[in-house]
């Protein structure tokens, strides 16, 4: 059995300035073997592969190829020694030809052959069953066949490990059987394939075996037949089944007959999320539950309309309204707490006080300013409010911490009087106490009336705010849970049968 | 089975031929749409051929603009660069100091100077083209102006031979209505824009650093990633669009035969112009390096159609921006539809590829 070991990692470390991205990693691929990596985000998936194609040098450990200590020290070192990657983003160039895409930048010779490399171009597009033609430009091929000639042109280039980062995540399910069938191929080939996905159900179709990684350390590795799906997403959350203790501290909320503050019927995005409805009645906290990646986000912000909707009804308090951008959305009473507080939500220069007052500016429309007298008691009365720790109102927002600065987005909504406020993972990244106080206020805003969508990585936080847990895989909604006694066994159960029944 | 399913997809044509072909038929259509309203002038030869005798500068920067253009970036001290050619070989010339052949030397070193330069700073140190090129066209508009003021005409006597030399082509010409053969003239000029055109063109198609400049301006995250050395690329495609300024420049001169302030003006403009309708877009990636030609003469053979109706000039430019905007909004649109899969072209059968 030794001998069909190609990549032997062990003892994986590295950090980054106040994060340690890996500790003490083992990692070991056998020749045609589909490998699955495994993880939620920031668990080291990406680092692990970083430090593999040479992205990042390792700040400990050894990596063995085929019996040899290798050290890439970029992709291209990496690609020399046989490691090949496929990224998500396909890295071609749409506008050569299928032809140039699989030999471009890898022949020293000065001028093109377009006979012989076309020819050549054909007889390896065969032998992998790709379907499409040398001469034809790559834009005019699907994303799923775009992949597979990436993965051409490093089977080309003699790989003898193939990272396949995400590859699935645009491909539609028939793209994706076409994909799974070149890398069955490739397999048998005696190519090792290192296969990073969000989709539980392709993992169990197609990989050998599993590696899970959480918080930068390994949690083992498996057989993936011998490891049942809901151990799986047990072992990638973090908590074993057992350990399902968590208190419900406040009273769960339950939902009425009136008419709901928010109906969706039908609703989709160019996000990738499939049609869904929803529903939320006056004073009810709901949320999306799932792994990350399985749609949560993809949802409410469709809800939003912060990506493009593509199909579906909106109905407002029982009247049919039109929400086409986030603006109709925020004059429909609806806030969005986006999930990428840095990207989407704060804007790092501007004081905590013209950060604060940013959403109702934009609803009351730009001719009519707010007087900074007004402004400042709006910032005070929050800062009171919401005990947000800083200096002053006219501090930059990007010098509080990420709690505080999770506040002040927060009243930025509060401000607007939105009767239905959806809050993206309102809770990641700050300190305990804070998260304590901002499940508090979820409660207490729900009590008087509001309606929220609360959505978290962490399930317990879910388990304890939400009155109804509507639960996601594969961007798809495959149940709902409600009620008083919910446990994480049952929102895993429900993820991990989800798709199959 | 696999290759059955394979010579079943049909053939499509790339952006770039597409856009070719466009232009093509835009500039047939325009030349044919000149043909009947001016039979008069278009009808003679020499009507067409002197489109290239007095405009064989401007097909030259064109052309060296269309490679840049095509890596996706952009240069517009290209026009000031040409002037400043004409200017220093005329002054060389007339000096008595210099030969033709020296002055060819200053064309190409003037140029190849501000390629270099300009390459240099957009490739390795990663500034805008926009704004390099721009320094560049007032640096060299500088010196223009610095080294001489007035017109200066070459009277250097190997020079002025040049310049009148002539070809003919005996077997086309017009018969005047005394009944004599005039046949049709070129200037060497045309010869040097043939061949230019000509070894660009295979430069493009054929050589690596062809393929790589069209790989840079398609996508040039993907172009590092593929292993191409995208800086050398991007510096080596200025270096050459520099180079053909100043052969643009020598071209000029030989052209009017004297140095002037206003050489070139606006050339840059005119280029960038010409490349559009010629298909060449400006995000870089897509356009046949033929197209640029094409869209040279297109927007001659609209300066001459205005010319012919006899209308105020200040129109013609009114005529070529309005023309611009249409040309700019109908390559979004094909392409743009194409992305969506809404826009199929559908290839004559005698085009398709077998």
């Amino acid at each position: 059995m030794q001998s069909e070991i190609i990549l032997k990692m062990e003892g994986i470390c590295k950090s980054f300035p106040g994060v340690r991205a890996l500790h003490n990693v083992d990692f070991t691929l056998r020749k045609g073997e589909i490998h699955a990596l495994m993880g939620e985000n920031g668990a080291g998936k990406s680092t692990l592969i970083k430090i593999l194609t040479g992205v990042y040098q390792r700040d400990a450990g050894k990596i063995d190829l085929e019996g040899r200590p290798v050290h890439p020290r970029s992709p291209q070192d990496a690609q020399n020694m046989g490691i090949g990657t496929v990224f998500q983003e396909i890295a071609l160039c749409p506008n050569l030809t299928v032809a140039e895409n699989i030999f471009i930048g890898r022949s020293r010779d000065n001028f093109v052959h377009w006979k012989k490399m076309n020819a050549k171009a054909a007889e390896i597009l065969d032998s992998l069953g790709i379907p499409a033609s040398p001469t034809q430009e790559l834009a005019s091929c699907s994303i799923a066949v775009q992949q597979m000639i990436a993965i051409a042109r490093a089977v080309d280039m003699d790989c003898k490990i193939l990272i396949l980062d995400e590859p699935t995540s645009s491909l539609d399910e028939d793209e994706v059987q076409k994909l799974f069938a070149l890398m069955r191929q490739l397999k048998d080939r005696g190519v090792g394939i290192i296969f990073i996905t969000h989709f539980i159900d392709q993992v169990y179709e197609i990989s050998d075996r599993i590696t899970v990684l959480r918080n930068g350390e390994l949690i083992g590795e498996y057989e993936t037949s011998a490891l049942p799906q809901i151990e799986l997403i047990s072992k990638m959350m973090g908590k074993a089944l057992s350990d399902v203790s968590a208190m419900k501290k406040q009273e769960l909320r339950k939902s009425d007959d009136s008419v709901p503050v928010f109906e969706a019927v039908n609703l989709s995005s160019a996000a990738g999320v499939k049609p869904f409805d929803f529903t939320i009645h006056k004073g009810e906290v709901n949320g999306f539950a799932g792994l990350l990646g399985s749609g949560r986000s993809e949802s409410v912000r469709a809800i939003f309309a912060a990506d493009k909707v593509t199909s579906g009804e909106v109905k407002v308090n029982g009247k049919r309204v039109k929400i086409k951008s986030p603006l109709n959305a925020m004059k429909q009473g609806i806030g969005y707490l986006p999930e990428d507080r840095k990207g989407d939500g704060i804007i790092d220069e501007l004081s905590v006080r013209d950060n604060l007052i940013l959403a109702l500016q934009v609803m009351k429309g730009f001719f009519r300013p707010l007087s900074r007298k007004q402004a400042e008691e709006f910032a005070e009365e929050f800062i009171e409010k919401l005990d947000i720790k800083t200096p002053s109102t006219s501090t930059p927002i990007k010098s509080l911490s990420g709690g505080n600065q999770q506040k002040v987005v927060l009243a930025r909504w509060l401000l607007t009087h939105p009767n239905y406020l959806i809050l993206d993972e309102p809770t990641r990244g700050i300190d305990v106490g804070t998260k304590v106080e901002i499940q508090k206020l979820v409660l207490a805003l729900a009590e008087a009336g509001m309606s929220l969508t609360f959505i978290s990585s962490e399930i317990d936080e879910m388990l304890r705010v939400c009155s109804r847990l509507i639960v996601m895989k594969d961007r798809e909604i495959v149940g709902e849970l409600s009620g008083l006694n919910l446990s994480e066994q049952d929102v895993m159960h429900m993820i991990a049968q989800g798709g199959q029944s | 089975m696999r290759s059955l399913s394979r010579t079943e997809r049909k053939t499509r044509l790339s952006n770039s031929n597409l856009l070719f072909m466009i232009a093509g038929i835009i500039f047939i259509l325009m030349y044919g749409f000149a043909l009947i309203s001016y039979p008069g002038s278009f009808m003679q030869f020499q009507t067409f051929f002197d489109l290239f005798n007095y405009n064989a500068a401007l097909f030259i920067v064109t052309l060296g603009l269309c490679v840049v253009m095509i890596g996706g970036g952009i240069d517009i001290s290209v026009g000031a660069v040409c002037g400043l050619v004409t200017m220093a070989c005329a002054m060389l010339l007339q000096s008595g100091t210099g030969s033709v052949f020296e002055a060819l030397l200053l064309a190409l070193g003037i140029g190849l100077a501000f390629g270099i330069m300009h390459g240099f700073l957009i490739a390795y140190l990663d500034i805008q083209p926009f704004i390099i090129t721009l320094a560049g066209m007032f640096l060299a508009q500088g010196l223009l102006t610095t080294l001489h003021k007035e017109p200066l005409n070459v009277t250097m006597r190997e020079f002025v031979a040049l310049r009148n030399y002539t070809i003919e082509i005996p077997w086309l010409g017009t018969v005047n209505r005394l009944g004599v053969f005039i046949p049709c003239e070129i200037k060497p000029g045309v010869i040097v824009v043939v061949v230019l055109v000509i070894l660009y063109a295979i430069l493009m198609k054929w050589s690596r650093f062809g393929r790589n400049v069209y790989a840079v301006g398609g996508n040039r995250q993907s172009a590092r990633m593929l292993g191409i050395n995208v800086k050398r690329t991007i510096f080596l495609s200025y270096v050459l669009c520099g180079l053909t300024a100043g052969i643009s420049g020598f071209v000029f001169l030989m052209t009017t035969g004297a140095g002037n302030i206003g050489n070139g003006s606006l050339f840059e403009m005119k280029a960038i112009a010409s490349n559009v309708m010629g298909g060449i877009l400006l995000n870089g990636g897509v356009g046949n390096l033929l197209g640029a030609p094409i869209g040279t003469m297109t927007l001659l053979t609209i300066n001459e159609l205005i010319r012919a109706a006899g209308v105020q000039s200040n129109l013609q430019a009114i005529v070529s921006g309005l023309l611009l905007y249409l040309f700019i909004v109908l390559q979004s649109i094909v392409i743009s539809l194409r992305g969506s899969g809404k826009f199929s072209f559908a290839l004559p059968p005698w085009l398709k590829r077998t």
